[in-house]
């Protein structure tokens, strides 16, 4: 494993509400290595968009309170940084994409125009010199003839393309690290696709770590080195994404993937598996294990204790005190499936079931 | 199996101001010139990017905008030239569930006030215990209980709302569904519970739905035939199973292509597009896809508009060269 761009250790971020505090994110760590792509997949409400707030910095506090646990980048310590600190590392060593294009440009100003501001927070740059950056930029994003589209407004460029510049923008700093929200969940398939391969593409030159937030598995499935899955708060899952693609631990992990049609085992099925019920309210969450309500192998002493994120073959682990039995039989079965050269494609059919 | 809904020629457009003041009044055409025929019992599925036209045809199929050109035939009625008493009567057999469970519902009033509504406009209940007890039967039909009745729309969550529009719509014992993205603003794992559930119900009670979405595997699984959407115009027209796996237009291909595949080590061979889709108000000449395809021939794709025809079996496509 390569060296730790971001460090995410015990997390906890609590929310101010009328019905009292509500904590948003509890206990949750994970790393980001140099040359990255990890992905952080869960629901509503599972404490995605808020990990991404709080590692920028942009928590709105009050309501927010940072409870405890620390957020390192490159070893420095973001979470005590005072704001001015904050605003130098933002755009300059973090950059962020956000689900809405439409939203997350300025109306009024024309894209060159807010390429040129990125460009400038962070150094001082001749007017025309800057400009030749923003051009470059846009290239390097794939907008077709730069040169004229740098003078267009938001509301001229399709969503694919505010979404290009968006990350035009992010990437004006050269940040370590870009995090991106939910970037594709406004698109369509098509420009899904491409803006997909454009982030890969860019992470892959420029050496860039990317933390990817979504709540879709397929947008992980291809380009994503690990995923994070998070459920109400807590990361339920940690591995490689091949290895939880092929084998899901936690039940939650796999009851998300046998839910979605295009999933490797549900071909020719005539339902779909579903999980139960809802995701819980945040103030209403069941003692001990956060699943407990919606799992089909729930047993009495899961209600005893949060059940804490477990270490499994494989560099992996689950939150979930009852998977051991089977993962170790699973590791097992994983790793001649996976050896090297082998394809580990699994065909239809054969989809595993417990 | 007899045709339940006739579409033919079925077009849309609708006004639109640009320039100064609105002076240059154009017209933007969202359906053009689509038909397409739905089995009692059958599910048909309709796919295609945002902007293609696909819920502009779903409710101009029900007439809940005024087509521009063509007719809709239900069970043998002519639907564009009825009267708006006939369609009132008509609407009890056709139903709609909207995507946004959040905005479909009236806040102010209770499950029981919108499930039985339907119920006391189409007369259908002899008597309020009656009306009551039908609501609570569809509550449990469609995965709720009969308690949940007397609550308000706020106090369930995106899926049991979804759940609620669902009652609403066969209240009134309806033959055809149109579906418009009924799962896309739902979390993962309740989409699936309320598939399931649309499935269930369209075996239980034979209903044919028009099922909207965007998102290819969900409407590989409801759908018995797919039809796929471009700039108003149907390009592809198969059973799932043929369209799935050998789509013949190029678009199709395209889309199909783009969806990310849940199968562990899979890295799909791309058929990257290039571009966005064309705004319908200027759509491009010939066949509308050629900007973007990647099999185009000039001279040809860029005159010719290539009707929908039988390319085997019950495979339509418009495409040149499928």
């Amino acid at each position: 494993m390569s060296e730790p761009l971001l460090e995410v250790h015990d997390l906890a971020v609590a929310f101010h509400t009328d019905d009292g505090a509500v904590r948003a994110l509890d206990g949750v760590s994970f790393v980001v290595p140099r040359g990255k792509t990890v992905g952080l997949v869960g629901e509503s409400g599972s404490g995605k968009s808020v990990s991404a707030l709080a590692i920028m910095g942009l928590l709105p506090r009050p309501p927010a309170r940072l409870e405890r646990g620390s957020i390192k980048l490159s070893g420095q310590e973001l979470t005590t940084m005072s704001e001015r600190a904050l605003r130098g590392i933002r755009g300059r060593h973090i950059g962020m994409i956000f689900q809405e294009p439409m939203t997350s440009l300025n109306p009024v100003f024309t894209v060159g125009f807010q390429i040129i501001e990125a460009l400038c927070a962070h150094r001082t740059l001749k007017r025309a010199e800057a400009r030749e950056r923003a051009i470059g930029l846009l290239e390097r994003v794939g907008i077709p003839a730069p040169r004229e589209r740098i003078d267009a407004y938001p509301h001229q460029l399709s969503g694919g393309m505010r979404q290009r510049v968006m990350i035009a923008i992010a990437l004006a700093g050269e940040p370590e690290l870009l995090i991106a929200d939910e970037p594709t969940t406004a698109l369509d398939v098509t420009i899904q696709a491409q803006i997909l391969e454009l982030l890969a593409g860019l992470q892959r030159d420029l050496g860039m770590s990317v933390l990817l937030i979504t709540h879709d598995l397929g947008v992980v499935a291809e380009h994503v080195h690990d995923v994070v899955v998070m459920y109400a708060g807590k990361i339920v899952e940690h591995a490689e994404t091949q290895a939880l693609l092929a084998d899901p631990l936690h039940p939650y992990t796999r009851g998300l993937l046998e839910s979605v049609p295009s999933y490797v085992g549900n071909r020719g099925k005539a339902r779909l598996s579903t999980i139960p019920g809802s995701v819980p309210e945040l103030s209403k969450l069941p003692p001990g294990c956060r699943f407990l309500d919606r799992c089909g192998r729930a047993q009495a002493d899961c209600s005893l204790e949060q059940p804490p994120l477990l270490p499994f073959a494989g560099e992996r682990s689950a939150a979930c005190i009852h998977v051991e039995a089977k993962a170790q039989l699973a590791t097992a079965a994983a790793d001649t499936s996976l050896a090297p050269g082998v394809s580990p494609r699994v065909d239809g059919g054969g989809g595993g079931s417990p | 199996m007899s045709a339940l809904l006739e579409v033919n020629n079925l077009s849309k457009s609708f006004p639109v101001q640009t320039g100064l003041f609105g002076r240059d009044k154009r017209r933007v055409h969202a359906v053009s010139d689509v038909s397409f025929e739905l089995a009692e019992g059958e599910t048909l599925g309709l796919v295609g990017e945002s902007g293609c036209g696909k819920s502009t045809l779903g409710r101009a199929v029900l007439r809940l905008i005024e087509p521009s050109a063509g007719s809709v035939r239900f069970a043998g009625q002519d639907v564009t030239a009825m009267g708006s008493r006939e369609l009132r009567a008509l609407r009890r057999h056709m139903q709609i569930v909207f995507q946004d469970p959040y905005s479909s519902l009236n806040p102010r009033m209770s499950v029981r006030e919108t499930v039985g509504e339907a119920l006391r406009i189409h007369k259908l209940a002899t008597s309020r215990s009656d009306e009551d007890a039908q609501v609570a039967a569809l509550l449990v039909q469609v995965g709720l209980r009969a308690e949940h009745m007397n609550r308000f729309p706020h106090e369930f969550s995106g899926g049991q709302r979804q759940r609620i529009g669902i009652a609403r719509a066969l209240a009134v014992r309806p033959r055809l569904i149109v579906c418009d993205e009924p799962v896309s603003a739902l979390d993962v794992s309740v989409q699936a519970q309320i598939v399931n559930l649309l499935k269930d119900l369209s075996e239980q009670l034979g209903l044919s739905y028009l099922f909207i979405a965007h998102d290819l595997s969900v409407v590989e699984f409801m759908s018995q035939r797919v039809a796929v959407m471009y700039l108003g115009r149907i390009v592809e027209l198969a059973p799932a199973s043929a369209l799935y796996a050998r789509p013949r237009h190029p678009y199709t291909r395209a889309l199909l292509s783009a969806v990310p595949e849940l199968v562990p080590g899979a890295r799909k061979k791309r058929l990257k597009l290039v571009g966005d889709i064309p705004s319908p108000l200027d759509p491009p000449t010939g066949c509308a896809f050629h900007p973007r395809c990647p099999d185009a021939q000039l001279g040809r794709c860029d005159r010719e508009r290539p009707e929908l025809r039988v390319v085997d079996d019950a495979h339509q496509a418009a495409c040149h060269f499928a």
